[in-house]
């Protein structure tokens, strides 16, 4: 037991591997069929067909293994929540409509189980939002949410974790729904479209207000004005230094987004875009990116056909609009691979789907020079399978973050062999 | 009119009453008994299975339905399920048995369809989880056009949802209208007087019902209890009890509580904690129908892990894996899979989860859950292995009848959308 432990601890430190004899799928050019990867100093040194071992490298025999760019949630909740039903243990959600300062890397939990479950399916590094779109929790109301961080998967502080504290600006754009469930009751409200229409009308205003704000701001702040960390925190959007991640879902309001954005000259991502396929001319025109949440969803209406939310990926690629797909979660992080899959069973070319996952990601957030694919000095995340990583089957076998082998150990994992255990 | 005529309508008769011949040919078949046949046939009569095999002779009259480079595998079974009802939980009592899904079924409810383009072909419909004792449920069949009554899958064993945790605790909240148990050990209790009440109206009936065997005169019936009948039922063997449930601790207790009350618990329903506590479920002999991977959500949920499903069944449980949702349960297949990854389990095994151990777990295998002669002729059709995130479902059999049909649906699709279009035109024509 110790021996292992030793052994796993020098793996752990060790800092030059090679893995030898892999099949890599670079994404960047053609994949090499069989080749070795050269890792030095947390980087990518070496990639190809006829690189030798270096002198004292850690080798992983990986022939019949597969190496691919370690896999990024483009929109996670990871580290923000622990136990969906547990509000103490949800720091996910800002209270208020108007909080462009706050960012998700503040709370990140590096000790939350749902880290190394996560990456034990092949996630290296995500995307930590505010913001509601937990798994039971629907949506959460209206406003600027706050700022979201990019994180790689391993540890020990927010500090050792972070690639970069903002990335993106999180807009949940005001929807027009007449029906309120409220939970006081049990029952469905419906309200009137008028009263609906006044609320939304408003919110759009209010918004449209806070970007002028913005705006301004940046202007005086530049002649040595005062200091405003909302304003300060949107500013960046105005600079288009940050995208908007605007979450809408409703054809109507994906429209009023985009529309909002184009007119004020901002970077905008959709996020969670359900009906995004209605409107994928608009998107490829305004050169709009789409996150996609689950590919695996019921259809949003009766007549709309069965497969639509398996078909919306291939739907947009094949018009021109760019897609990235994403958890929106933390305990389900680790299916990402799956929703991808689903969408590459219903047209989306396989390429594109791993794509959608690495590099898209990676460019919408501004690392694509870092991460992404692998190519001679990107950081060393990387994720070493015996197949196809979007299939089921498929096993992880070895995992690199920021050039470090990772533990592929988690709670999951340590409660099976426990009661496996058990007489 | 010519005298043939009569003949010639008799005669057609005559034809289309004949028992349909039905052949899938050419696809490799996913027995669901651990077999696989390369290139085999399937011969259907009258909604029954009639001959599996390889070189079969196809009478040439039958219907032909092309399987080559597909994969043919037994209708699946999800032994959880709340579709096709108009409500699930009758929330305001601690015992609702006297409630039930079959008086608010919903043939109408598109959720039949979707799940007929997965692959499903009988569903185990329940009441929900607000109560310790809940409401009888619905073994259904995805007829996907039929009446409620038509939708019933006929035999069935009936059923009965109890449910243990968080869920029947908190279902009425803290305030005025709050509602006992609020505790685990409220929840224990709720069992333990329904059940000491539900032997003491058994007994009543017993005594009643020997003096009328003895030949007494001017007896009077007791009066009849909707609430404790079906509890007298699971006395008696006559009604399985689908008991929710997540952590080991509530598990054991629940199964101690039925021994000592004198019932078996027919499955544990979700038993996300179920790997804790194997011995005592398979001693107790209960199934355990599962969620592939879902956890973290709730409390209850935070040590649910992937490899449970796997882990009951190397422990000699018998298990299947459920949706208890109408989009989850469009990819059992997928979710079956997930245990060959986590827990290593083979693909038989793993395929067995969506099949023939929820027919077992609903006691309904007799039926259906592999393809056998003499089963029902319900079968899935998948264009690749059905364990593989790519496969899509291609066709569905319910009884020997195609009630999915993906090139159909695809071809439909324009049609739907003009008539959409259309009514969208009259009602602006309308209000304009």
């Amino acid at each position: 037991m110790t021996g292992i432990a030793l052994l796993l601890f020098g793996l752990l430190t060790n800092d030059v591997y090679a893995i030898r004899g892999a099949r890599i799928v670079t994404l960047a050019g053609e994949t090499i069929e069989k080749g070795t990867l050269v890792i030095r100093d947390g980087r990518i040194s070496e990639v190809g067909p006829g690189v030798s071992v270096p002198e004292g490298a850690e080798v992983i025999e990986a022939e019949g293994l597969e190496v691919y760019p370690g896999i990024m949630d483009a929109i996670s909740q990871l580290g923000l929540t622990e136990v969906g039903a547990v509000p103490v243990t949800n720091d996910t959600l800002e209270l208020g409509e108007f909080n462009p300062q706050i960012r998700a890397a503040t709370a990140v939990h590096p000790a939350s189980e749902h880290i190394p479950v996560a990456r034990a399916n092949g996630i290296t590094h995500a995307v930590a939002a505010p913001g509601s779109f937990s798994d039971f929790g629907g949506g959460g109301g209206f406003g600027i949410q706050g700022q979201a961080s990019l994180v790689n998967l391993d540890g020990w502080t927010v500090e050792e974790m972070s690639i970069s504290p903002s990335v993106g600006m999180v807009l949940r754009w005001p929807s027009l729904e007449t029906r309120e469930f409220d939970f006081n009751t049990f029952e469905v409200k419906k309200l009137k479209f008028e009263d609906v229409k006044k609320k939304y009308d408003e919110r759009v205003e209010k918004l449209g207000d806070w970007i002028e704000d913005a705006r301004r701001y940046a202007l005086a702040a530049a002649a040595g004005g005062e200091t405003d960390l909302k304003l300060e925190a949107l500013a960046r959007v105005v600079r288009k230094d940050l995208p908007l991640l605007v979450v809408a879902d409703d054809e109507r309001d994906i429209r009023a987004a985009v529309e909002f954005a184009s007119t004020r000259d901002l970077r905008m991502a959709l996020l969670s875009g359900r009906d995004s396929w209605k409107v994928k001319d608009l998107l490829r025109e305004k050169a709009i990116p789409v996150i996609l949440g689950p590919a695996l969803a019921l259809p949003a209406t009766e007549d709309t056909p069965y497969d639509k939310p398996l078909t919306t990926a291939s739907e947009l690629q094949a018009a021109g609009v760019r897609v990235i797909f994403a958890s929106f979660s933390s305990a389900n992080s680790r299916l990402l691979p799956y929703e991808v899959g689903n969408a590459v069973a219903y047209g989306l070319p396989w390429d594109e789907g791993l794509k959608s996952i690495t590099l898209y990601p990676a460019q919408l957030f501004g690392v694509a020079d870092s991460l992404g694919t692998i190519e001679e000095g990107k950081t060393a995340n990387l994720v070493v399978t015996d197949g196809d990583p979007l299939e089921i089957e498929t096993e992880v076998r070895y995992l690199f973050i920021n050039g470090k082998l990772v533990s592929l150990e988690n709670k999951h994992r340590s409660l099976y062999e426990k009661y496996r255990a058990r007489p | 009119m010519n005298r043939v005529t009569p003949i010639l309508i008799f005669l057609m008769t005559a034809v289309a009453a004949s028992p349909e011949t039905i052949a899938i040919r050419g696809g490799t078949i996913l027995t669901g008994t651990g077999e696989t046949i390369e290139n085999g046939s399937i011969l259907i009569r009258d909604g029954k299975i009639v001959e599996v095999g390889q070189n079969l002779n196809v009478p040439t009259d039958a219907t032909l339905i092309d399987a080559s480079g597909q994969f043919v595998m037994p209708g699946i079974i999800d032994a959880h399920s709340h579709i096709a009802a108009e409500s699930i939980n009758e929330g305001s009592v601690s015992v609702s048995s006297m409630t039930g899904i079959e008086d608010v079924l919903d043939p109408r409810d598109v959720d039949i369809y979707r799940e007929l383009a997965g692959g499903v072909t009988t569903s185990n419909v329940l009441h929900g989880s607000a109560n310790p004792i809940g409401g009888k449920n619905a073994v259904i069949k995805h007829r996907w056009g039929k009446d409620a009554k038509g939708l019933l899958f006929e035999g069935a064993l009936p059923g009965i949802k109890f449910a243990m945790g968080e869920n029947p605790k908190r279902s009425r909240g803290t305030g005025p209208a709050a509602r006992y148990p609020g505790t685990r050990m409220g929840v224990i209790d709720v069992i333990r007087e329904a059940f000491t009440e539900a032997r003491a109206y058994q007994k009543e009936w017993k005594a009643y019902e020997d003096k009328l065997r003895e030949g007494k005169k001017g007896l009077v019936a007791p009066r009849r209890d909707l609430e404790l009948e079906p509890l007298v039922e699971i006395l008696e063997g006559k009604r399985l009890v689908h008991a929710h449930c997540y952590r080991a601790d509530e598990i054991l207790q629940l199964l101690r509580v039925a021994e000592e009350m004198g019932f078996r618990i027919a499955t544990l329903q979700h038993v996300l904690e179920g790997y804790k506590v194997t011995k005592e479920i398979r001693e107790h002999g209960a199934g355990a129908s599962t969620f592939s991977d879902w956890w973290g959500y709730k409390m209850e949920a935070y040590d649910a892990i992937p490899y449970n499903a796997a882990l009951m069944v190397e422990k000699g449980v018998l298990v299947s894996i459920n949706s208890d949702s109408a989009e989850e349960a469009r990819h059992l297949n997928q979710e079956a899979a997930k245990t060959m990854k986590w827990g290593g389990l083979t693909e038989a095994q793993a395929l067995a989860l969506i099949t023939i151990n929820p027919a077992k777990q609903l006691r309904i295998d007799d039926r259906v859950g592999s393809i056998e002669v003499g089963k029902d002729a319900d079968i899935a059709i998948f264009d690749h292995h059905p364990l593989s995130v790519y496969a899509v479902a291609q066709k569905t059999l319910v009884d020997g009848e195609v009630y999915f049909d993906r090139a159909r649906d695809l071809e439909r699709r324009a049609e739907i959308e003009a008539r959409r279009k259309a009514i969208l035109e009259k009602g602006k024509g309308e209000t304009r």
